[in-house]
């Protein structure tokens, strides 16, 4: 489990280089930042000043060991635009994200496995097609779009919930809908298939014809078994989620990275944009690294594969 | 023929068919069908809810394209009837929305294309050579796998500038490493086999090899994650343009029709949800054809 832990941790290191200097290029790619930060009139001389100031005018490797090595101090450079640090940007905004991921992923999870079981137990039922057609909605359509026409039954045309912004709890119930929504729909129909096939196997005949009561056959045989296809999907969801997430959030107004970095990207701050990536990048890298050793710590055939 | 008989008596493939063909119809004929110009600007018809007609005024009237005999066309057109409103400069829902099939098919499928042709040779070659050049594409494919893909693709469009190009290219961008996993794993478990061996043995060259006998069997996986990314390339592009750093805002897309919408969800409901119901039943279609393929090529399911 050591050399696995060892070597997965030195692969994930090479993979975050790669994934700064990506974002490095990328980002010093977007265009000059002097041309942002200084008013029409300046002249040639102040902009060549600027760019000294800022060490834009040294190679592009050099500039990118130089935001390797502070980045690795948690100094992710000024925003252009706002004259504060990115970090405290990124701070101020990071918690807010977790809460409205935190909750969807909760929402999507439980509710995902409960209408899974559900749909299971009621196989070809009014239950089992109804939670099918909603799984299906949740596919097919955009995410952001099922939350524009939450926002329109939900606040314009029943007024029950405010339409965006961040608050109290209501202010949190709409977004954390839409984006679970999509999750749930796929967790469910997962579940639903997971336990179909337990609920059809030996040891669940042999559950029933020792005499065990149904309910301890659901819950303590086929739910622990229908779990597992559960945990694998959960990794890959949550990756999804905060992908999906800078889109919901700029649709509610949530002032959280993904809205920070959808401004940022519109006002051509790429500095910001360049720490958002990058943070959520490693948050990702990080999550996937703990679901790897998860499995290699529940399934010894995972390690030996390594 | 066979193969699309055999995929038309499942109903739920039927109906996948069948939508995907109407879609693809509507495409096709986008200017016979559309009652208007879908970059027609009219300023007197602003925000019109369904259903509601326009006077279309002379003046307004003579900036569309075929100014054919100008006095008697706006004498006879001058009420039209929109029968899904209009937009916020007045441009007809409806029109936009059967151009907007032709945006959404057209991104989709070339983002597709362009995907599965670089993912399936990444794969094969790294599958089929082994050694530094797997291990170099199994590091970018993990440092590619690193970014939420729509993060990636916002930063990248908004770096590096929109448009219908761009976008394709950053689609197929997010979607190759699909194919190179399955392809690669499909290659290792073809490549020791007795004919490959055979082929391998009468002389044949790694191209020949690898072109000939090695890839024709990667083919139907391939075509199982080509249905699905699709539907991802039409929700993604449609997110995109919604952001504003996808297609140029005037194009008739779904997505910016959406983007459109969005700043009159309160007053003009159905600008926005229009364009979302299209977008659900072209992807509902792709997804249907897509478990239809899937069930057809691989009966034990491929995941």
């Amino acid at each position: 489990m050591l050399r696995f832990t060892l070597a997965k941790l030195a692969r994930t290191l090479s993979v975050l280089l790669g994934v700064s200097f990506l974002t490095f290029m990328v980002g010093h790619a977007s265009g000059d930042p002097v041309l942002l930060m200084v008013r029409g009139d300046a002249t040639a001389q102040q902009k060549a000043d600027l760019r000294h100031v800022l060490g834009l005018d040294k190679p592009v490797l050099e500039q990118y060991v130089s935001y390797l090595a502070h980045a690795v101090q948690g100094d992710l450079g000024n925003s252009y635009r706002q004259r504060v640090s990115v970090s405290s940007l990124i701070a101020l905004r990071l918690p807010n994200s977790l809460e409205l991921a935190g909750t969807a992923f909760a929402v999507a999870i439980s509710l995902g496995f409960a209408l899974g079981v559900v749909a299971a137990l009621n196989r070809g039922r009014l239950a089992d097609h109804a939670i099918a057609g909603v799984a299906v909605i949740g596919q097919v359509v955009p995410g952001f779009w099922l939350g524009l026409m939450l926002v329109l039954l939900f606040a314009v045309h029943w007024p029950l919930l405010p339409v965006s912004g961040y608050g109290d709890l209501a202010h949190l119930v709409l977004p954390a809908i839409t984006l679970a929504l999509p999750p749930l729909g796929r967790m469910a129909r997962l579940v639903r298939a997971g336990m179909l096939e337990v609920l059809s196997s030996d040891f669940i005949r042999t559950a029933r014809a020792k005499g065990l009561p149904e309910r301890q056959v659901l819950l303590g045989h086929a739910m622990k078994n229908g779990l597992l296809p559960l945990l694998t999907q959960a990794g890959l969801e949550l990756g999804d989620m905060v992908g999906s997430a800078f889109i919901i959030e700029s649709v509610f107004a949530w002032p959280g990275i993904g809205r920070l970095t959808v401004n940022a990207v519109q006002q051509r701050d790429f500095l910001v944009v360049q720490g958002c990536v990058l943070v959520t990048a490693i948050g990702f890298v990080l999550i996937n690294l703990l679901v790897d050793l998860l499995y290699a710590a529940i399934d010894p055939r995972v390690r030996a594969r390594a | 023929m066979k193969f699309l008989a055999t995929l038309y008596r499942s109903p739920q493939t039927r109906g996948g068919l069948i939508i995907l063909t109407l879609v693809l119809a509507i495409a096709l004929c986008a200017p016979l069908l559309s009652p208007e110009d879908p970059y027609q600007v009219n300023p007197n018809a602003r925000l019109l809810p369904p259903l509601a007609t326009s006077q279309l005024s002379a003046a307004s009237g003579a900036t569309s394209q075929g100014a054919t005999s100008q006095g008697a066309t706006a004498q006879r057109a001058t009420s039209e009837r929109h029968l899904l409103g209009t937009d916020s400069v007045g441009r007809d829902t409806l029109s936009r929305l059967i151009y907007g099939s032709r945006l959404s098919l057209t991104v989709g499928f070339l983002a597709v294309v362009l995907s599965a042709l670089f993912g399936t040779l990444v794969g094969a070659v790294s599958g089929y050579f082994g050694g530094w050049l797997e291990s170099a594409s199994g590091w970018l494919i993990d440092v590619q796998l690193s970014f939420p893909f729509l993060l990636l693709a916002i930063f990248l469009l908004g770096a590096l500038g929109g448009g219908t190009l761009a976008v394709v290219l950053v689609l197929a961008l997010g979607t190759w490493v699909n194919y190179a996993r399955i392809v690669r794993a499909q290659v290792l478990s073809i490549r020791n086999q007795g004919y490959v061996e055979a082929a391998r043995a009468t002389g044949a060259g790694a191209a020949r090899v690898l072109f000939l006998h090695v890839l024709p069997n990667t083919l139907a996986p391939i075509c199982v994650v080509a249905s699905f990314s699709m539907a991802q390339a039409i929700l993604t592009e449609a997110a995109l343009s919604f952001l504003g750093v996808g297609l140029d805002p005037s194009t008739p897309s779904w997505g910016t029709m959406l983007n459109d919408g969005r700043d009159y969800l309160v007053s003009a409901w159905w600008i926005a949800t229009m364009p979302g119901i299209a977008i659900g039943v072209t992807v509902l279609g792709v997804t249907l054809f897509g478990d239809g393929l899937r069930e057809l090529l691989d009966p034990r399911g491929l995941r």
